[in-house]
């Protein structure tokens, strides 16, 4: 693995067994990120995204069908590691979450300040006190007053909630966090707001972001790289340059194109029927039946073609 | 139709909401005011967005205009006459000519009830007794908002639909009395990015055919031009800035407006290299608001011994575009 790289995902699989078959959520993601950069991976409702940071963070659910790939967080494979390492010396140590709706993901009955501290004392074994004081550093990089750690979450307004979330994910001052929709439910001033956070973390703490959105473009806040998912998979790895200008797959430009746009005057376009069934997709292209490139080749799945550096699944690059 | 075209619909004049709190359910502990001082008209076939964060007062604004909520002080008038006089038979012919297209389609449909049934269901409650009839109409609406073929869905029950076909199935509902107006709330913030096109698509399409008068409800400034002509600002239930759609994103007026308009963003590489300049803290409390203007605690042009004394009254610095900021005395 290059020296520059901090997670490198590969050929990730999770699948989930129910009483119609599997469930293929996650089918085949790769992707890398390097230190403090920030990598977005887009995806519609249903397309395993939220499955993908629950198979990274190794929270699994009791129903797992299949589960395997590479993960290679720095120099150590975390895939071959056994439960119990992983739970004290990865995760929340050099991995964290901040969950889906994160506002109301907080315990109703603590403290914030204790919430936050909490994983300070459970990683790092420290006394409480001190954990409070790491707590209290944290608030203020996250723009918390600090006198709100003793405060309830029903206290808080849903973007000072969020921003906690984001607090306790940083307090153990781990390498990656991953955000799951952080901002799909807040106003577009606090929606702002957090970005403007998370960009200056990225800068001043040593910290790496795994962005999971289906919001193209408020997403282009945070983005150093672009991963798009469709299906299960991740049909386009990118940097976020070319990836906003010009996308490669036809359903990242498709995607690109349904954007309503404040100050363009582009009309966006939709893109017509549905995604595949995660219980059984087609076979080839998963893509195909949408596409308006689509052609004979397209019955048989596509390879990842590698375009000057950057990763696309598609049969158009193909030479 | 085409001689009604400039006339007004619906207006709403001075129209305050508040609900009163009260402390351990008895004394009086003072009011929420989640709509102060509302004015605007709306006329026949007309489209008018309202924007605005959460809390603003919108979703208050958009219930009493649907007649679920009393207004304290002020009055809505639909073709003339004033609302709150209805008698129940009265009300239920004005929710005949008004539609309502919630937020979230996955909670608006009745679980237990066949994608036929819900939408049979507001022609029963209007005395259509006739169920060929009944089928005819839930055909054709269904038709109109694009679920082809019907026969695939008539039978079928809401967790059986994909979130885009059970917002035309929401959208079916409120236009299968044929109503004047419809009033959408947030109608695509729970869909995804490639349906949410299309079904604004589909609201605009149905809008121009039936020359509905339209009030769109959202907090998303980028759907708004796809959409509605005009576009009313609101903050802290309070109306900010009224002006045409192309020219609030061109020339906003209101500093919460520019804020409003900085903050969204387009997808952009570049984005991710600067920081936004945003209003610090929060929106006000409306139990009570700051006195004066209600932006002024996070007003970068706040003038001293003005904004946060006197509530500023609404200007018109252009034709047609008008504001409540004291910048434009």
């Amino acid at each position: 693995m290059p020296k520059d790289k901090l997670l490198r995902v590969e050929n990730l699989k999770l699948h989930f067994k129910t009483s119609k078959g599997s469930v293929r959520a996650v089918d085949g993601v790769f992707f890398e990120l390097g230190y403090k950069e920030a990598v977005v991976i887009l995806g519609e409702s249903g397309c395993g995204k939220s499955s993908l940071a629950k198979a990274i963070l190794r929270l699994l659910p009791r129903n797992v069908e299949r589960y395997d790939g590479k993960v290679y967080l720095e120099d150590t494979e975390l895939m071959a590691m056994d439960e119990e390492t992983y739970r004290q010396n990865v995760r929340w140590v050099r991995m964290s979450l901040v969950p889906q709706a994160a506002m109301n993901s907080l315990n109703p009955v603590m403290k914030v300040g204790d919430q936050v501290a909490e994983p300070a004392m459970v990683h790092f074994g420290i006394k409480k006190e001190d954990a409070l004081q790491q707590a209290a550093k944290m608030f203020q990089n996250v723009g918390v007053p600090v006198d709100f750690l003793d405060r309830y979450a029903f206290e808080l307004s849903g973007g000072m909630r969020q921003r906690v979330a984001i607090a306790m994910a940083l307090v153990t001052a781990p390498g990656v966090v991953i955000l799951d929709e952080p901002t799909s439910a807040l106003d577009v001033l606090t929606q702002a707001n957090i970005f403007n956070v998370l960009k200056r973390l990225k800068q001043e703490l040593e910290v790496s972001f795994v962005l999971i959105t289906h919001d193209i473009a408020t997403s282009s806040e945070l983005a150093d790289r672009v991963a798009v998912m469709y299906a299960g998979q991740i049909v386009e790895a990118n940097d976020a340059y070319s990836f906003f200008y010009e996308p490669l797959h036809p359903y990242s430009r498709m995607l690109m194109a349904s954007v309503p746009r404040l100050r363009a005057e582009t009309e966006p376009e939709y893109i017509t029927g549905q995604p595949p069934s995660l219980l059984n997709p087609p076979t080839g292209c998963r893509f195909a039946a949408r596409c308006p490139k689509r052609f004979g080749k397209c019955s048989e799945e596509p390879p990842v073609f590698n375009v000057d550096g950057k990763q696309v699944k598609c049969w158009l690059y193909g030479s | 139709m085409e001689e009604k075209q400039r006339e007004v619909l619906l207006s709403v004049k001075d129209l305050h909401v508040w609900f009163e709190l009260r402390r351990f359910g008895f004394s009086h502990a003072g009011y929420v005011k989640a709509v102060d001082g509302v004015t605007f008209d709306l006329h026949y076939s007309d489209s008018i967005a309202i924007v605005g964060e959460s809390g603003c007062g919108k979703s208050t604004l958009m219930r009493t205009i649907l007649g679920l909520n009393k207004p304290i002080k002020g009055n809505i008038t639909f073709e003339g006459k004033d609302i709150s006089s209805y008698s129940a038979e009265a009300l239920r012919w004005y929710r005949s000519q008004v539609g309502y297209v919630q937020q979230d389609p996955f909670g608006a449909l009745a679980p237990f009830m066949t994608i036929q049934r819900i939408l049979e269901e507001p022609l029963i409650i209007h005395g259509i007794k006739d169920s060929v009839e009944r089928e005819r109409r839930v055909r054709k609406v269904m038709d109109e908002v694009k679920l082809h073929p019907p026969d695939d869905f008539l039978q079928k029950y809401p967790h059986m639909l994909s979130g885009g076909q059970l917002q035309r199935v929401v959208i079916a509902r409120a236009i299968i009395l044929e109503p004047k107006m419809i009033v959408a709330d947030e109608p695509v913030s729970m869909l995804d990015a490639s349906v949410r096109v299309e079904i604004l698509k589909l609201l605009r399409g149905l809008q121009e055919k039936y020359r509905l008068a339209v009030i769109y409800i959202t907090h998303d400034l980028s759907t708004v031009r796809y959409f509605s002509e005009r576009v009313f600002v609101m903050y802290a239930g309070n109306v900010v800035e009224k002006s045409d759609v192309n020219r609030l994103v061109k020339v906003p007026l209101h500093p919460y407006t520019v804020a409003l308009l900085d903050a969204t963003s387009d997808p952009d590489a570049n984005n991710a290299r600067k920081f936004r300049e945003l209003p610090p803290g929060e929106p006000p409390s409306l139990v009570k608001p700051p006195p004066g203007c209600r932006f002024h605690p996070r007003c970068p042009k706040m003038i001293e011994d003005l904004c946060n004394v006197e509530f500023p009254p609404e200007f018109q610095p252009e034709p047609g575009h008008l504001t409540n900021c004291w910048l434009y005395k």
